[in-house]
């Protein structure tokens, strides 16, 4: 533990310490010190100069060391001539920080009216205006009146769009850098820059497509001014019109901790609606980050867009073939009386997508009747991460020296950013980071070591490791062996058994269902063989697809690899949240009788014999279980729509008919249920997992100025489960099964493989309604090797006809060096239907005239 | 002066060239340096000549070498060949004539810390003294002077030239070491200073092209024969760079605690036209002005005495100001400059120099009234204390003492514009 | 294609080779030079050009770009000639220097002359307080000082410009 230093802020005496800057300091003990470029998560650069105080530091005797006192025995104390910065001075032992001064009040007051001199005041027409720091700070020290002459101020451009997602007001900018900082700082993308100089230093961007980064959103929130704004929000409403509802972002498994802003507005018909989403501070989690993505993509609660996002509003029967509005009476109970009559011929087909208590609910229904649950998923290992997964207390802010991270087979950056960037910290803390990868991803920049393996070879790549440290298994398959003599994977598997805490990631690119299992289980092998669990910081992560599939697992979802065999033979068929006729046709043979229960009328629901619409999660409560088994709730952030109904209440009640014991009412009930019968949940309840305690540093309060826009938690940090391996339970190893087809036996005639990577922004059902996004999501893409394309005639751009698992479609061709030969990547979401590795065919399409 | 320590050239016509320089004692003291003297001694030596640096600062140099951080490798040198002060050419005038003494100064510099490279960051302008230094710099290397394994002593070094691209900021010692590392030239907070924490984040000595060129002679001949120059706590010579209002302006090596008057009347051959004398800024745009009375004129110029005239030693750029000279458009001038060459990273720079500019420019047009000038007074007290670096502190310098020293002048015209407001 | 890469692959080298191996990014101020040298400004995809050399995007390559004067984001005439009217030279009569120095080129201050071959600046400090009136002539042929100047002095050396004789002194320093 760092060395304590006691100073005296304002007649206060605080402990803080030792390196501790005096701005912080003073916040921990509740004095605010006014900044606008200083922010707790960047490092000092005393540019904007409003944090001036008084600093006295004790006298010390030159010849003997000691500190000189004053006639009645107190350390004397020498001011210096010039007021300081607090944002850059680090506190020292004796120090006397004034800040509640005339001296000080007139310092800051000269510097607030130099700032304004060339600033607009246009706080009426600003979206800042209402939670904008300058604006405070200016009822705090601003002039009354203003001496600089208005024609002589600085006049520059409104209305900058910096991309499609931000745009910027060049007169309201202050220069305190600190999009600036967070860009190069923070996210590590540099895209946006000052130009010129002196006064007329303005902010610009030079990337291609503008502000070209995932993480650009943050930057509005702590822009002191109004001069960053999002496309989405900007001219949206007033902060101080606005509702906040906690919230949990439902794009990926990192699980962030969001606020939904909400308005009643006259412009949506009277309707409570979402305006924007901002980052909830939780700092085991998202501190108080968060990606675009799950800034912008939430429009797909709103319906109203085209195609399939249209939300359902009423239950549909089929009747002569069409499907027919009818009451939630008569849909429950023809679907009750399907359900009975199958009884274990019913076959429950739930997304990842879902809360725990919709989970837990289908399952209890299902099972009650005798029938079988699959998960809608291209991703295993859920089991494993119950078992060796990270242990209780894990997080990424505490992992520096001595911890190892192991990233195989994912693409952070793409598939859960804010991870992305708290492990991109945990290496600049001095963690040590293993990137495992079939082709470069930007998080090898932070690496220590690469190791590169085929697609194909994941969970043999891991298992070479653990055999480099000591033959566990003998007689591996040749290419395991193969690879276990490459001296860089040696160093990395070393470096990973040396390290004090080891925690590993694994993630779905080139993967299906078995490959992924196969490598979840190589990873288990490799964390216990390594004693890496059963401890905080330590343990198995998966980087699944969706929000909540190990919240799925958890309740005891499983996917299957017969699944279309499943869904034929099943005599009632239950989809929810899912649309797997809408991802591969050759899915939309289903059995008899087929149930759907959704948000928007997908291809699948538009087969089905009865559609269940149901509540966005903005439109009910309910808990998800993130991807480093943290359960968190959410809240209802607008009221539920006329009409709807929550999954596990729609659940509930056809179980209810059937006479099962199920929960319909309330969410909280369900999860006391879920603590009473999954033993890993055992213990938890609503009130705990809204318990909170404060977090550093501190912000959402009072004074924006200091830590930005991003929500205060005061609705819950969740709670992170403890896996078996922590609970004492044995975790013996067990040897996957090598895919009985090598990469060459899978690969088409043509010798190519597709291989499935996961994009960022895709064009999913909960992506695509916003339509924001689409000028950041690409056409339907394969992406191939120069040398192949070359070999196949494919100029770069050129349009192909891609025939997947028996389907064609047409996709752009992008050629890329970093794509091993022989194989061809194709995005998931994106239009093409590829669920795991498979052969894929190409050749260049017909050109079609327009 | 009996002898150049400096401007040697002016004695020795040809010391820029290889041969002439090492027959006129050139690289001995490098030599004897890397041969015969720990790194250590050097600084020393340095230290007990009472060096003080000739940017402007006025630091001791020896004591900055030996602040570097012998825990952090490697160590830098670079060279502050930045000139860019209003009124300052002189380091010019060395780089161009007398290349080879300052080149061994900064070598000298490098072994002393250690350094086995040096940069040396000229501003943008000095193109053709970077490719005539560049021309140096090799024959250097063809010469053995430069390399790997000096001497067989295995120190090796290189010397490299970098130039800026006009931004006078990059003067400012961390500025210089952000651009050198291909950013905004834009001052770093301090501390940590260079010695600890510089060029790349590694213990680095920046000092000025005419601070490196003491160096030579001073290893040499010692400590003591240079302490024979100048005053007690301003040892050795210094060349004041004179321009403005003077007969002979020019660079004039003169030892440290030469008058004022000495340097205008003596050297520079007298005001213009028999004009009287009104003012000095004795350290260029970043000055305070002084009143030109024979006080000041008999002060001499060292960096304890100009002080006690209200003004600063600097890098001793003296500009001279007659009485034809009217104040008011003098600090609009200065304001001028400083407002273009604001980094813009600090708020009461950025936004001060731009007000001061309105301002200044107001009151020369004779557009203001006494109100603006009292205005202008304030602006530019509300800057001072509060900046990042130094430029801000010294963009106040010249309106301040000018208002101070000057009112007649700014009454003057700030009573034009009352006229005309009057008129019908 | 990296068109400067190319074309100047021995010249970048030589600058990459002044800077230590993992900071390339201390290149990008020669570099810019070497890209105005080729078209007389910085051009965008100069800077994309650049930032593919050093590692780094073209947003941290264009500021330094705006941050520094001598380096120019759009074309102007082939010679820049920029008079320094700074304190110390003004008080040598620059300013008029400059004034009629336009007049006599029938241009305004910042200004190109019809033919596209000179832009009359003016400047800061240069260094020459000396030997003012003075400017400096900025082209794709580097940058050359010229002191102690008259406005028949500077004329002469336009016309010699606009011929097309090179100006820039032989020996390669003032």
């Amino acid at each position: 533990m760092a060395k304590q230093v006691t100073l005296t802020i304002d007649g206060k005496q605080v402990t803080v310490p030792e390196g501790t800057l005096i701005v912080d300091a003073a916040k921990k003990a509740g004095i605010d010190v006014p900044v606008f470029c200083y922010h707790p998560k960047m490092e000092p650069v005393g540019m904007c100069r409003m944090c001036l105080v008084e600093i006295g530091r004790p006298v010390i005797d030159r010849a003997t060391g000691q500190v000189v006192k004053e006639a009645d025995g107190s350390p004397k104390v020498q001011f210096g001539p010039k007021l300081e910065t607090a944002c850059t001075t680090p506190v020292s032992e004796g120090m006397v920080v004034v800040g509640a001064s005339e001296k000080v009040k007139a310092g800051r007051e000269d510097i607030l009216e130099f700032l304004l001199t060339s600033h607009p005041l246009d706080c009426p027409i600003c979206d800042k205006g209402g939670e904008c720091p300058l604006q405070d700070l200016t009822m705090g020290f601003g002039p009354g009146e203003s001496r600089f002459i208005f024609d002589e101020k600085m006049r520059m451009d409104k209305h900058v769009p910096l991309g499609e997602l931000i745009y910027l007001d060049r007169e309201r900018c202050i220069q305190c850098g600190r999009c600036v900082r967070f860009q190069s700082e923070i996210a590590d993308d540099p895209v946006i820059g000052f130009y010129q100089r002196g006064r007329s230093l303005e902010i610009v961007t030079f990337s291609e497509p503008g502000f070209d980064s995932y993480f650009s959103g943050n930057t509005t929130d702590i822009c002191p001014v109004g001069a960053l704004t999002t496309a989405d929000f900007r001219f949206g409403a007033r902060p101080w019109e606005l509702n906040n509802a906690a919230s949990i972002c439902s794009q990926c498994p990192v699980g962030c901790n969001i606020t939904f802003n909400t308005r009643r507005e006259a412009r949506s018909g009277g309707r409570m609606v979402i305006k924007r989403v901002m980052p909830r501070q939780n700092e085991a989690v998202n501190e108080i980050w968060i990606c675009d993505k799950g800034r912008f993509a939430y429009h797909f609660t709103e319906g109203g867009g085209s195609g399939n996002s249209e939300r359902l509003t009423q239950p549909l029967v089929r009747k002569n073939g069409e499907l027919a509005p009818v009451s939630w009476d008569e849909a429950l109970q023809v679907v009750a009386e399907r359900f009975r009559q199958a009884g274990s011929g019913l076959l429950t087909l739930a997304g990842g997508r879902l809360s725990n208590e919709d989970l837990f609910n289908l399952r209890q229904l299902t099972q009650g009747l005798g029938g079988q649950t699959a998960l809608y998923t291209q991703m295993a290992g859920g089991d494993l991460v119950a078992q060796v997964g990270v242990g209780q207390g894990t997080n990424f802010a505490d992992m520096g020296a001595g911890s190892a991270i192991l990233v195989v087979a994912s693409d952070l950056h793409e598939e859960a950013p804010i991870w992305y960037l708290r492990i991109k910290q945990a290496v600049e803390r001095g963690a040590m980071l293993i990137v495992a990868g079939a082709r470069p991803t930007r998080l090898e920049k932070y690496a220590a070591h690469v190791v590169r393996y085929p697609y194909g070879s994941e969970a043999a790549a891991i298992l070479a490791m653990l055999n480099s440290l000591s033959a566990k298994r003998p007689n591996l398959p040749e290419p395991v062996q193969a690879l276990a003599r490459s001296p860089e994977l040696q160093a990395a598997a070393k470096a990973f058994a040396g390290a004090q805490n080891g925690l590993v990631l694994y993630g779905s690119e080139g993967l299906g269902l078995e490959g992924s299992q196969a490598l979840a289980q190589a990873c288990a092998n490799l964390l216990i063989s390594t004693n890496h669990i059963g401890r905080a910081n330590n343990g198995l992560i998966a980087v699944w697809q969706r929000a909540n599939e190990q919240g799925a697992w958890d309740m005891g979802f499983r996917p299957r690899t017969d699944l279309a065999e499943a869904m034929k033979s099943a005599r009632v068929l239950y989809v929810v949240a899912a649309d797997p006729a809408g991802d591969d046709p050759s899915m939309a043979e289903a059995g008899e009788f087929l149930v759907v229960q959704e948000l928007f009328l997908t291809d699948t629901a538009k087969l089905a014999d009865v559609v269940l619409p149901v509540e966005a999660y903005t439109e009910r409560e309910g808990s998800f279980t993130s991807g480093e088994r943290r359960v968190q709730r959410f809240y209802p952030a607008v009221p539920e729509p006329a009409g709807l109904k929550a999954d596990f209440a729609v659940t509930g009640q056809i179980g209810q008919l059937l006479g099962l014991d199920l929960e319909a009412r309330f969410a909280s009930k369900v999860m006391l249920r879920i603590a009473s019968q999954i033993a890993d949940y055992a213990g938890l309840d609503y009130v705990r997992l809204a318990e909170v305690v404060e977090q550093w540093p501190i912000v959402g309060r009072g004074d924006v100025y200091y830590g930005g826009t991003s929500y205060e938690n005061s609705q819950g940090l969740g709670v992170q489960l403890a896996p078996a391996a922590q609970r004492g339970a044995a975790v013996p190893l067990a040897w996957p099964e090598f895919a009985s087809q090598s990469h060459s036996q899978q690969a088409s005639a043509e010798g190519l493989l597709a291989a499935p990577i996961n994009r960022l922004l895709d064009r999913g059902q909960t992506v695509w309604p916003s339509t924001l996004l689409h000028s950041r999501i690409p056409q339907p893409y394969v992406a191939l090797n120069p040398a192949d394309a070359a070999v196949l005639r494919i100029p770069s751009g050129a349009m192909l006809q891609v025939t997947l698992n028996g389907t064609a479609r047409l996709a752009a061709a992008h050629l890329d060096e970093n794509v091993p030969q022989g194989v061809v990547l194709v995005p998931r979401s994106m239009g093409l239907p590829i669920f795991g590795p498979a052969p894929v065919e190409i050749r260049r399409a017909e050109v079609v005239s327009a | 002066m009996s002898e150049y320590l400096l401007l040697r050239h002016r004695q020795i016509p040809d010391i820029g060239n290889l041969t002439v320089y090492r027959q006129n004692e050139g690289f001995q003291a490098f030599h004897k340096a890397v041969t015969s003297m720990k790194p250590e001694e050097v600084t020393e030596v340095v230290k007990a000549s009472g060096l003080r640096g000739r940017g402007g600062a006025g630091f001791p140099t020896g004591l900055k070498w030996s602040f570097i951080d012998k825990n952090k490798w490697p160590h830098y040198v670079v060279a502050n060949a930045d000139e860019s002060e209003p009124g300052t050419f002189k380091d010019r005038e060395i780089m161009e004539n007398n290349p080879f003494q300052f080149l061994e100064g900064v070598m000298l510099c490098a072994y002393a810390i250690q350094a086995n490279v040096a940069y040396i960051y000229l501003r943008g302008e000095f193109w053709q003294i970077a490719a005539h230094l560049d021309r140096k710099i090799a024959e250097l290397h063809s010469a053995g002077l430069l390399g790997d394994n000096l001497f067989g002593t295995g120190y090796s070094l290189r010397l490299y030239t970098h130039l800026g691209a006009g931004a006078y900021i990059c003067g400012e010692e961390t500025a210089m070491l952000e651009s050198l590392e291909g950013k905004l030239g834009q001052p770093r907070l301090r501390p940590p200073f260079p010695p600890s924490f510089g060029l790349y984040g590694m213990p680095t000595v920046v000092n000025n092209v005419e601070t490196l060129t003491n160096v030579p002679l001073i290893i040499e001949k010692g400590a003591a024969w240079y302490r024979g120059y100048g005053t007690e706590k301003s040892a050795g010579v210094k060349i004041f760079s004179l321009s403005g209002c003077v007969n002979k302006p020019g660079n004039y090596e003169l030892p440290l605690g030469t008058t004022f008057r000495e340097l205008i009347y003596e050297h520079g051959g007298g005001i213009p036209g028999g004009r009287q004398i009104k003012a000095i800024m004795p350290a260029g745009a970043s000055s305070s002005l002084i009143v030109a009375n024979e006080q000041a004129l008999d002060t001499p110029m060292d960096y304890e005495s100009v002080p006690a005239v209200g003004a600063q030693l600097g890098s001793a750029s003296v500009i001279i100001i007659d009485e034809s000279v009217d104040i008011p458009w003098l600090i609009n001038k200065t304001i001028h400059f400083f407002k273009h060459e604001s980094c813009g990273k600090c708020t009461p720079c950025r936004e001060g120099s731009y007000w001061m500019m309105h301002l200044t420019e107001r009151i020369d047009k004779g557009k203001a009234t006494w109100k603006d000038v009292e205005l202008l007074k304030d602006v530019a007290t509300q800057i001072r204390g509060k900046c990042l670096c130094a430029l801000g502190e010294f963009s106040i310098e010249a309106v301040l003492s000018g208002i101070d020293r000057f009112r007649q002048d700014f009454e003057a015209r700030v009573g034009a514009r009352e006229m005309i407001e009057t008129q019908p | 294609m990296n068109h400067l890469a190319e074309k100047y692959s021995e010249e970048i080298q030589a600058i990459l080779a002044k800077y230590p191996a993992d900071q390339k990014r201390s290149a990008v101020m020669p570099l810019l030079y070497l890209a105005q040298r080729e078209s007389g400004y910085v051009t965008k995809t100069a800077m994309n050009e650049i930032a593919e050399l050093l590692g780094i995007t073209a947003t941290e390559v264009a500021s330094i770009v705006g941050f520094y004067s001598l380096y120019y984001d759009k074309p102007a005439g082939k010679y820049r000639i920029q008079v320094c009217t700074d304190l110390p030279c003004a008080l040598r009569g620059a300013e008029e220097f400059l004034e009629k120095l336009c007049e006599n080129l029938g241009i305004r201050v910042g200004e190109t002359t019809p033919d596209g071959m000179v832009t009359v600046e003016h400047v800061m400090c240069l260094a020459a307080c000396d030997k003012a009136p003075m400017f400096q002539v900025q082209s794709g042929e580097g940058l050359s000082y010229h002191e102690n100047q008259t406005v028949e002095s500077a004329m002469a050396l336009i016309q010699s410009l606009k011929k097309g004789a090179s100006h820039s002194n032989k020996d390669g320093h003032p």
